[in-house]
């Protein structure tokens, strides 16, 4: 009875639990391959060099229409990221021109410190949509604001696996699904055809090619390379604490296992006294 | 309940504080001497947990509320600069994201618990419906929540349940700007969530306080439904019931610091990191995952009225359980029939949880109108008739005998 009882208890919060599992309109739109990332799992962390990698990628490519305002240049040097000195950091920063207001009140332009957060490409959402037909969104939490329905029974197995790279296998999988459009689908003007993304109507060119960026490691210059560096530059963009997260979560939970151990055997001891 | 010692103070100034302000009586009366029955089951220590959730989220958003910017503009960058530059800052706000969740969690299980064993019959009721109306307070604190972040769930999520006032017959519209403070969702919708978010709390801490008071006066029931009658029904609240609640409190912390530390953002949306945008509809606005069942009855109905009436009163029948169960008998341990309809109601519940995940469209809205049938009708059917059918078993003379059904209590039965 009591096992009965605990097992649906188990199953009732097991699904409910779950059914604030993120959705995202599905139809026809394959699920994003998965992919290895070194930041996945309990023990994860990020691999430095991919960061600085996707950070090239974003600099070189994603900033031209893209910001990432919540990102501050001495993010760059700060632990647990892609692991800049703070003089490396200062130097980035003294390479973009940030929009100031001069001693007479007069707009001017500046080179940027550790403190200023990256400048947007457009000035206004306005101009930018103007530009582009569409506003490019946002990158700093981007990571985290896309994913995809996995459906049952495995959204209730991400919490016990504890997978949760929806957004940058999504966003791998996006630079991958530039493909013909099928001969049947209505394309609008300036819209691109991508298998993966949420209706197929895309309004972002395929933003990368083969050998556009240069790598100064070695890593092979192929999009597949420069989607899973800037995937893993967006997710720690996204989440800059996420080693210390899981650093001290290992710290709490053996904490609280023992804990536990040790209330159970003190409870067991009080409880002889009345069993 | 006699049998149980009095405080007695040991030293000059409590002897002296205690004729002035008989405080620390009143703490060892409660949480120490308190006879609590001795058969209670692990079910029995989600009380506990709830307090300490209540605190934990107390705690939590108070050092939110310190960082945190309630303005349309700013809002969603304020909790971008908690998760990056606060001091541990991503930790408090995963704490208390998550803590409602966990809050909730431990709500559903003890309000199971209590309806498993029949706790809410005389003379409990009004602890029952105490229990009831913060749980009530509980869903609109978290909903008002919700909304604090100004992500797209949490604007769209606002738009939604504020509209369903509109349903209200002549004045709705009147109603749903009142609410808003204007004549959309804005600023003045989110500074007045911001303030009743800060406040509800402690007027849960209040009615929490009415809630033990009223379980103090009562006594608590236990898996056998039938009242301690004797000193061998009953152990001292301290040192037993502290070191079990102790012990499952522990347990409960690893599983909510499971969610807090390893998979944050599970129980939350992936839309919700997308600032508040009133020009972008999402593709599905799906409340947070506490609410589902409730958002699954609403869109069973197809008139708005009506499911909004539904809506409502699916959570208010709770407080007529009491009138509405007819049988003598409290505990379902004792009622063969009662225990399959109750297992019957928390699968329905859990499937227009489901449900209500789902979009509202061909075969989900045929199995949430099934669902919602029957979902009240157990209260309105099925409690009523099987208080005047149900054959139940009979029940133990008293507590210690359902425990020793051999008589003397043997010295070392199970841990």
């Amino acid at each position: 009875m009591i096992k009965r009882t605990a097992l649906s208890f188990a199953v009732a919060f097991v699904l409910g639990a779950a059914l604030a599992a993120p959705v995202m309109a599905a139809e026809g739109t394959p699920h994003p391959p998965r992919n290895k990332w070194s930041f996945a799992g309990p023990f994860g962390t990020f691999d430095r060099a991919q960061l600085q990698r996707g950070f090239k990628v974003y600099r070189e490519v994603c900033s031209v229409c893209h910001s990432i305002e919540l990102l501050t240049f001495r993010n760059l040097s700060e632990p647990g990221g892609p692991g800049y000195s703070a003089a490396q950091a200062a130097t980035v920063a003294a390479e973009f021109k940030i929009p100031d207001i001069d001693d007479s009140g007069q707009p001017t332009e500046r080179p940027g410190r550790p403190a200023d957060a990256f400048p947007k490409p457009f000035a206004n959402d306005a101009q930018a949509r103007n530009t582009h037909g569409a506003v490019p969104p946002d990158m700093s939490v981007l990571a985290k604001a896309r994913t995809y329905e996995r459906g049952f029974p495995w959204f209730l197995l991400d919490m016990v696996t504890q997978f949760q790279e929806h957004g940058p296998d999504y966003i791998v999988a996006l630079m991958h699904g530039y493909k013909e459009k099928p001969a049947d689908f209505q394309l609008p003007e300036a819209a691109y055809y991508n298998e993966y993304f949420p209706g197929h109507v895309i309004k972002m060119k395929a933003p990368l090619t083969d050998g556009q960026v240069t790598y100064d490691d070695g890593s092979p210059a192929t999009v597949d390379q420069y989607s899973k560096d800037i995937a893993a530059f967006l997710v720690w963009a996204a989440e800059p604490h996420m080693e210390q997260r899981k650093r001290i979560g290992l710290q709490v939970m053996l904490f609280l296992i023992v804990l536990s151990g040790l209330l159970y055997f003190t409870k067991k001891k009080v409880w002889s006294a009345v069993h | 309940m006699s049998g149980h010692a009095t405080y007695q103070p040991q030293n000059a100034f409590m002897k002296w504080m205690e004729r002035r302000l008989p405080i620390a009586g009143l703490v060892y009366s409660s949480f120490v001497a308190y006879p609590t029955p001795r058969n209670l089951n692990y079910w029995w220590t989600f009380g506990g947990i709830l307090s300490f959730m209540l605190g934990a989220q107390i705690i939590t958003g108070i050092i939110l509320a310190m960082h945190y910017t309630p303005h349309v503009d700013l809002a969603f960058k304020s909790v971008e600069g908690i998760m990056r530059d606060v001091n541990y800052g991503w930790l408090i706000r995963y704490l208390h994201s998550n803590g409602a969740s966990m809050f909730f969690v431990a709500v559903y299980i003890h309000i199971a618990r209590g309806m498993y064993y029949g706790s809410y019959k005389e003379p409990r009721e009004v602890l029952w419906i105490l229990g009831v109306i913060i749980y009530l307070l509980m869903m609109a604190t978290g909903f008002m929540g919700y909304v604090l972040p100004w992500g797209q769930m949490s604007y769209w999520g606002a738009v939604v349940i504020t509209n369903l006032f509109g349903a209200i017959p002549v004045v709705g519209d009147s109603v749903v700007a009142w609410l808003w403070g204007g004549y959309s969702v804005g600023n003045p919708t989110l500074n007045r969530f911001f303030s009743l978010h800060y406040v509800l709390p402690f007027a849960i801490a209040g009615v929490v306080v009415l809630h033990i008071w009223a379980l103090h006066v009562v006594g608590q029931n236990n898996p056998t439904g039938i009242d301690p009658k004797s000193d061998k029904d009953t152990v001292a609240f301290t040192p037993y019931a502290t070191i079990k609640d102790g012990f499952v409190m522990v347990c409960f912390c690893l599983l909510y610091a499971w969610f807090v530390f390893y998979v944050p953002n599970y129980l939350g949306h992936a839309d919700n990191y997308i600032p508040a945008n009133p020009a972008v509809t999402p593709t599905h606005i799906v409340p947070e995952w506490y609410y589902l069942p409730f958002y699954a009855i609403l869109r069973a109905i197809p008139n708005k009225l009506l499911g909004v009436a539904a809506l409502g009163g699916s959570i208010v029948i709770l407080a007529f359980l009491p009138w509405l169960d007819t049988s003598k008998v409290r505990s379902a341990r004792y009622r063969p029939l009662y225990r399959q309809f109750f297992w019957m109601y928390i699968a329905t519940v859990i499937g227009l949880g489901y449900l209500g995940s789902q979009p509202p469209e061909g075969i989900y809205v045929i199995a949430a109108r099934i669902l919602t049938i029957y979902y009240f009708g157990f209260f309105i059917i099925v409690l009523p008739l099987l208080g005047m059918f149900e054959k139940t078993k009979p029940l133990p003379n008293s507590i210690s005998e359902s425990i020793f059904p051999a008589g003397a209590p043997a010295s070392k039965a199970k841990a």
